[in-house]
């Protein structure tokens, strides 16, 4: 069996959570020059020049593209063939973030809920670990800001409401999120499972965790399309200045539910949409 | 239309500015977000009358530098702090995102506007950042409240004095 020392987790989390939080990827960059590319609306395309200009600022400098340097979300696929070492999972991840925060001079934004008080370490991470087959372990790492979380919303939709319920839904999600998740957005829609399970599709739609959407599936991808389209069309505009692009990009995820429920989430990430993988 | 202000907002100025209108500000603002607006409610802990609040919580500055990343934000979360600030002389606050209609009637009746910074931008706004003071809270870390003096910092007025916003 394959052994992997928990130092080496740590150290890669801490790697990949300070680059997660100081350069966007060239795949965004031109995401966001496309989107400036074509916008039509003076204020709006300003916003994005200035966002692109701050990515290239941020790596310049190496110093965090948003000052919210997010509560972490880690999705962690544990190969059956492998074994930790020197300590456990859980730790050597929050070991590493807790690092990134102190070396990568980033935020800590992390609290207790009700007496708010800071755990001066960024940490605890939410952390999903599944055991899948295999020899190695998958790690990808989410900042997640939550100027876009706070927008999130999950619903239990009735069967009768169909794929129409689910469109309504998402598109008044994103109505009422107007300009707080730093639009132009990227949207992660779940559906199905059960009420918990639903909002994690959602975040695994956002970060296209598992294959996110599945590629294949012409259905989904004509679903997504219709819901990007339509979300366009609210002229929220980067910033929430007006302007043709509100979202980037829609991904779903889907799961069998009961026949009683149609239960849906949406998952919302602002622009600089951050996340790094590593394999080890 | 781009206008240079120096802050503090004088009358003039206030009166001047439209929503939708850019502007470039230099001068004095504080720092404040969640934590601290619940306790600036109760006690002030510096002189607010015709001050400028920026909702902004920065990373650390790596040394040789003054601030880390400072872009906004959400500002709708300090509705309920607000109005009670502009009461007591505060004459602009500077976040993203769309206020609640009580905020908006206490700009229109307090004679203060709402300016909105480029969201996520926090590098980038980080170089309009001249000096950085810590002036109330220091246990609150990243959310204590700082002194902040700006030069050509970016922004578009976002509500204006006369109550008009820059949102549908």
């Amino acid at each position: 069996m394959r052994t992997v020392n928990a130092k080496i987790i740590t150290s890669q989390v801490k790697k990949i959570y300070i680059e997660a939080n100081t350069r966007i990827t060239p795949e965004q960059t031109s995401g966001l020059k496309r989107a400036l590319a074509k916008e039509t609306h003076r204020l709006a395309a300003k916003a994005l020049s200035q966002i692109i200009d701050n990515c290239r600022i941020a790596e310049a400098r190496k110093m965090p593209v948003c000052q919210d340097t997010g509560l972490p979300v880690v999705f962690a696929e544990i190969g059956q063939d492998v074994r930790i070492t020197g300590g456990d999972l859980n730790t050597a991840i929050n070991l590493g973030l807790a690092e990134a925060c102190l070396d990568g001079y980033l935020r800590q934004s992390v609290v207790d809920p009700l007496t708010r008080k800071n755990t001066q370490t960024n940490t605890p991470a939410v952390i999903y670990s599944r055991i899948v087959s295999g020899s190695k372990i998958k790690i990808t790492v989410v900042p997640k800001g939550f100027g876009s979380e706070n927008m999130g919303q999950v619903k239990m939709l009735k069967p009768a409401t169909g794929v129409k319920g689910v469109k309504d839904f998402v598109l008044a999600a994103v109505k009422t999120a107007g300009a707080n998740p730093c639009p132009p957005i990227v949207v992660g829609v779940g559906i199905g499972g059960t009420m918990d399970y639903a909002a994690l599709l959602a975040k695994e739609a956002l970060f296209e965790i598992g294959g996110g959407q599945r590629v294949r599936d012409k259905e989904l991808a004509k679903l997504s399309r219709e819901i990007l389209s339509d979300i366009n069309k609210l002229r929220i505009g980067p910033a929430g200045l007006g302007g043709v692009t509100t979202a980037l990009k829609v991904n779903i995820k889907t799961f069998p539910t009961h026949i009683a429920g149609l239960p849906v989430a949406v998952n919302i990430g602002c622009w600089c949409h951050r996340a790094r993988t590593i394999i080890i | 239309m781009i206008h240079n202000i120096q802050l503090p907002l004088t009358g003039k100025d206030i009166r001047k500015l439209k929503a939708g209108d850019e502007v470039l500000l230099s001068g004095t603002v504080y720092t404040a977000r969640d934590a601290a607006h619940a306790r600036m409610v109760k006690k002030l802990p510096f002189m607010i009358k015709g001050q400028t609040i920026f909702h902004t919580g920065p990373t650390p500055p790596k040394p040789g530098t003054v601030i880390g990343s400072c872009g906004p934000t959400t500002s709708s979360r300090m509705d309920a702090y607000t109005p009670i600030l502009l009461e007591k002389g505060l004459k602009a606050v500077i976040g993203k995102g769309k206020l609640g209609a009580e905020v908006v009637s206490s700009l229109r009746r307090n004679k203060a506007v709402y300016l909105i910074a480029p969201g996520g931008c926090g590098a980038l706004l980080s170089e309009t950042v001249k000096a950085a003071r810590m002036v109330a809270y220091p246990d609150l870390g990243c959310e204590a409240v700082y002194e902040l003096s700006l030069e050509d910092f970016p922004a578009i007025v976002g509500v204006d004095s006369r109550g008009r916003s820059i949102y549908k």
